[in-house]
């Protein structure tokens, strides 16, 4: 239900709150860390389609096992591509800054810890929001990040949407973004929408990977706190009958 | 009124329900502060198996690679090596590993799964120097039988090519053989058993 | 020798050479407190548990935290997600940071409602204040080792400040950092004060502070001498033992602040964005300020009233202004009568408007000092420092029209 609602909102999404990017209006998003196998999809299309450029080096591949219930073997064909990495390596890539620079002109950030820095609505947003721009250098633009040098590399999956403008108060502006058919991608509009919240998910879980163990003990030592506020309660209760 | 009366027994009964559940809290409460100084993920990182490449090691020739932050020794023995072994025996101190300080595999005159290969973490049983290589040369001052081993400068300790310790000495075991296997016979991975060989 | 043993058994043996028995008596089994406590008197002891959890958790951390300017963000990640359990030692540590004032903030609270401050407790009232102070020190410095953006850019303003100071300002700031800006140098000296420093210098002051109140016993809140009646055997009438009276029902208070603290620690350790701010997951940057900075929340009231004032060197004076006249509070504030519930009406009216305006400020400074919130805040640190004013007038002319305080204390 919460998807649906999720997925007529996207596409309801009111024109002007583009307007005002980072740190305005984003697109919800649920993540879920107990929803493992939404991680394990978004941990592969993270493997696949960022660690070209980006790296999540404060994440270990076993620990990603572990968490989401993969084994070494899986996690070694699925998961690792670097030459040489090992298991319990950080998910790093080859491509050093230098390089970056110079193809993209600015060094791709690490993603280890960008779910908690801008939060999980930022990504997902911004996966969201690519639009053709013949301006722009890579011919692609974002409503997130006005001018970003990233290309759209999930361009193959979602295909690459244009901006519809409209005249709105005396200044153009984009309303909406879709995919003419004949330039779609390998998935529907709701398929790319449910596979950047996986990968907005991974990204959310790689920032904090003890978020779905610390909600699952913190009800047990909630549950013993209250038994020791009982027993603490009736012994207070039982010397202070002393006290008129 | 009465029921305002102190009650010791209650009062007795619910002082030691309390101290009994606070206690229990304490004692979860140390499991986290006491697990905190267990090896950590990088720390275990750190001391993952080790492989290392044997095609090219002479006989002879001895390699010296870290694991687990200790220095392991892998020689390849000469074939006269090998027979020598069984000469000084007789002044060993466990000349057949009784001692558990090898997996089972190494159990044997060699202390290795080849006569040939030798695997030793190179850390003297006595207080944890590293034992100098001495392949044929006597070291200085020795007076024993010495066909090839170890001298380690501390306290003066001695072993043979399998790490044996030699009577008399102040080292109390054998060198610990780590445990380690054969992924392909030029490779040696040391901290790791064979995976279906289970616990040796 | 067996002449001077006093008492029996080992706790004889132990008491003829250290005063044992006599301080669990002066202290807890015979130190008599009001038995009318109210909810406000939790936080006393509450204070003195989150300064506990404080120093073990922060050891702890001291144990794998890395201070230098390349490694300290990194080995903070590290104790998260690489050491056992440091993920929970961490949060709980930051969340303590803030609980540590949530209770102090509610004490001091306490303290102005029932004149804990007055005649003979002012000795008192200045080692709590000085708590206050250096509690704040620490907690500055204890949030710039992570050495995150927010670490970075709130010691970069905060230390500006003492550059705002004429004459010796800039040389003063520069003495500080160790360095021309911000740097690691000023990052190990504050984890030397952080962790070593200021922890002894607030142990210390919190063992004047119990030995302070212990000497003149603890008010309440009918602001009545409990020692001024006593019976037969010397004891107050309207006291009782603290221990097991008050251990028990501080028990209680323990259980229900855990419970608390435990929630934010599990399901919001963030607490959002108030307890550990977004951008301090991003590494300290020199080059890039981040787009809004707030301080932490326990510090916004301060730096709301600094901005409020149009000029650096006047906020600096302001923000230390306002923490220095708590100082002054005991002489101030001239009343006959302790406790809110005797006092005038205007006194009710002017210590709800300054506690009104303490929280508005603490909201001020976390919003952009921009139009309308800097002439709120303007009026509001008017507010607060009229409080003090308005104390001293009302009281020293005899303004204020008092209700009859009870003999005895009442239990409401």
């Amino acid at each position: 239900m919460k998807k649906y609602l999720l997925i007529c909102l996207c596409i309801l999404f009111p024109a002007h709150v583009w307007g005002a990017p980072a740190g305005g209006n984003m697109m919800d998003v649920d993540v879920d860390p107990f929803d493992k196998e939404s991680l394990q999809r978004g941990a592969q299309l993270f493997a696949n389609y960022c660690m070209a450029c980006h790296e999540a080096h404060l994440i270990r591949y076993n620990r990603i096992g572990q968490d989401l219930g993969l084994d070494d073997e899986l996690v070694e064909k699925y998961l690792i591509f670097k030459p040489g990495a090992q298991l319990f390596d950080g998910m790093t890539n080859a491509m050093t800054d230098e390089d970056a620079e110079e193809w993209f002109g600015a060094p791709a950030p690490d993603l280890s810890l960008t779910a908690r820095r801008h939060g999980p609505r930022y990504i997902y947003t911004f996966l969201n929001a690519f639009y053709e721009d013949e301006d722009a250098p890579l011919g692609v633009n974002n409503l997130v990040i006005s001018g970003t040098s990233m290309p759209h590399v999930l361009e193959e999956l979602q295909g690459l949407p244009i901006a519809v403008r409209e005249e709105i108060e005396g200044a153009e502006q984009i309303t909406e973004l879709k995919v003419d058919d004949d330039r779609a991608g390998l998935m529907s509009a709701s398929e790319y929408r449910a596979a950047t919240r996986d990968l907005t998910n991974f990204l959310d879980y790689v920032a904090e990977p003890i978020k779905a163990e610390r909600r699952r003990l913190g009800v047990r030592v909630l549950i013993f706190l209250f038994l020791f506020l009982i027993v603490a309660y009736l012994l207070k209760r039982e010397y202070w009958k002393d006290v008129h | 009124m009465n029921q305002d009366a102190p009650n010791r027994n209650r009062r007795r009964f619910l002082t030691a329900a309390t101290t009994v559940v606070g206690g229990i809290g304490v004692a979860f409460v140390a499991v986290p502060f006491l697990s905190y100084w267990r090896p950590s993920a990088r720390a275990q990182a750190a001391g993952a198996p080790v492989e290392v490449n044997v095609s090219r090691l002479e006989p002879g020739q001895l390699i010296n690679v870290e694991w687990r932050g200790n220095p392991v020794w892998i020689f390849h023995r000469t074939e006269d090596n090998v027979n020598d072994l069984e000469k000084v025996e007789g002044i060993l101190r466990d000349p057949e590993s009784r001692q558990d300080q090898q997996p089972e595999y190494a159990r044997n005159r060699h202390r290795s799964r080849q006569p040939e290969i030798m695997v030793l973490v190179g850390i003297c049983t006595h207080l944890g120097c590293s034992p100098l290589f001495y392949p044929e040369d006597r070291p200085h001052g020795m007076e024993r039988d010495w066909v090839g081993g170890f001298f380690c400068p501390c306290h003066g300790s001695y072993f043979d090519l399998a790490g044996r310790v030699y009577t008399g000495v102040p080292a109390p075991l054998n060198l610990v053989v780590p445990p380690y296997h054969f992924p392909d016979e030029n490779t040696v991975l040391i901290g790791e058993d064979e995976p279906d060989e289970g616990e040796a | 020798m067996s002449e001077t043993t006093s008492g029996r058994g080992f706790m004889g043996w132990i008491d003829d050479r250290f005063p044992a028995t006599k301080m669990w008596k002066e202290h807890l089994s015979e130190y008599y407190a009001p038995k009318n406590f109210n909810f406000w008197y939790y936080f006393g002891s509450l204070a003195l548990l989150v300064l506990v959890i404080q120093i073990v958790s922060g050891i702890w951390l001291t144990m794998n935290y890395i201070p230098s300017g390349d490694r300290a963000f990194e080995s903070v990640e590290y104790i998260m997600r690489d050491v056992e359990w440091g993920w929970l030692i961490r949060y709980i540590h930051t969340t303590g940071a803030s609980a540590f004032f949530v209770v102090v903030y509610l004490h001091m609270c306490r303290a102005l409602m029932y004149g804990s401050y007055q005649k003979p407790r002012e000795l008192l009232w200045i080692f709590g204040v000085l708590i206050y102070v250096a509690l704040m020190a620490e907690a500055f410095m204890g949030y710039m080792l992570p050495w995150g953006q927010m670490s970075y850019w709130g010691a970069q303003v905060i230390i500006s400040l003492f550059g705002a100071i004429p004459v010796i300002g800039t040389d003063l700031a520069v003495w500080i950092r160790g360095d021309y800006v911000v740097s690691e140098a000023t990052l190990t000296r504050f984890f030397a004060l952080h962790v070593a420093g200021l922890p002894l210098a607030i142990i210390a002051l919190v063992v004047a502070h119990i030995l302070a109140l212990h000497e003149v016993g603890s008010s309440n809140p009918d602001g009545i001498e409990i020692k001024q009646n006593k019976d037969e055997s010397g004891k107050p009438r309207d006291g009782i033992p603290f221990h097991p009276y008050y251990s028990v029902k501080d028990l209680v208070g323990v259980a229900v602040f855990l419970i608390f603290f435990s929630i934010v620690v599990f399901y919001m350790p963030e607490f959002f964005g108030l307890f550990i701010e977004a951008p301090n997951f991003e590494p300290a940057n020199p080059l890039v300020t981040p787009d809004h900075i707030a301080p932490v929340w326990y510090f916004t009231p301060h730096y709301a009233m600094l901005r409020a004032i149009p000029d650096t060197f006047g906020g600096v004076l302001v923000m230390g202004g306002a923490i220095a006249i708590l100082f002054f509070l005991p002489w101030l504030d001239r009343g006959k009568v302790r406790s809110i519930r005797y006092r005038g009406l205007s006194f009710k009216v002017a210590l709800a408007l300054f506690l009104i305006s303490f929280v508005i400020l603490g909201y001020l400074g976390l919003q952009p000092a921009t139009g309308l919130y800097t002439i709120l805040a303007r009026i509001f640190t008017a507010i607060y420092f009229g409080y003090f004013l308005f104390l001293w007038v009302y009281t020293y002319f005899g303004l204020e029209q008092t209700k009859p305080v009870p003999e005895r204390v009442t239990m409401k």
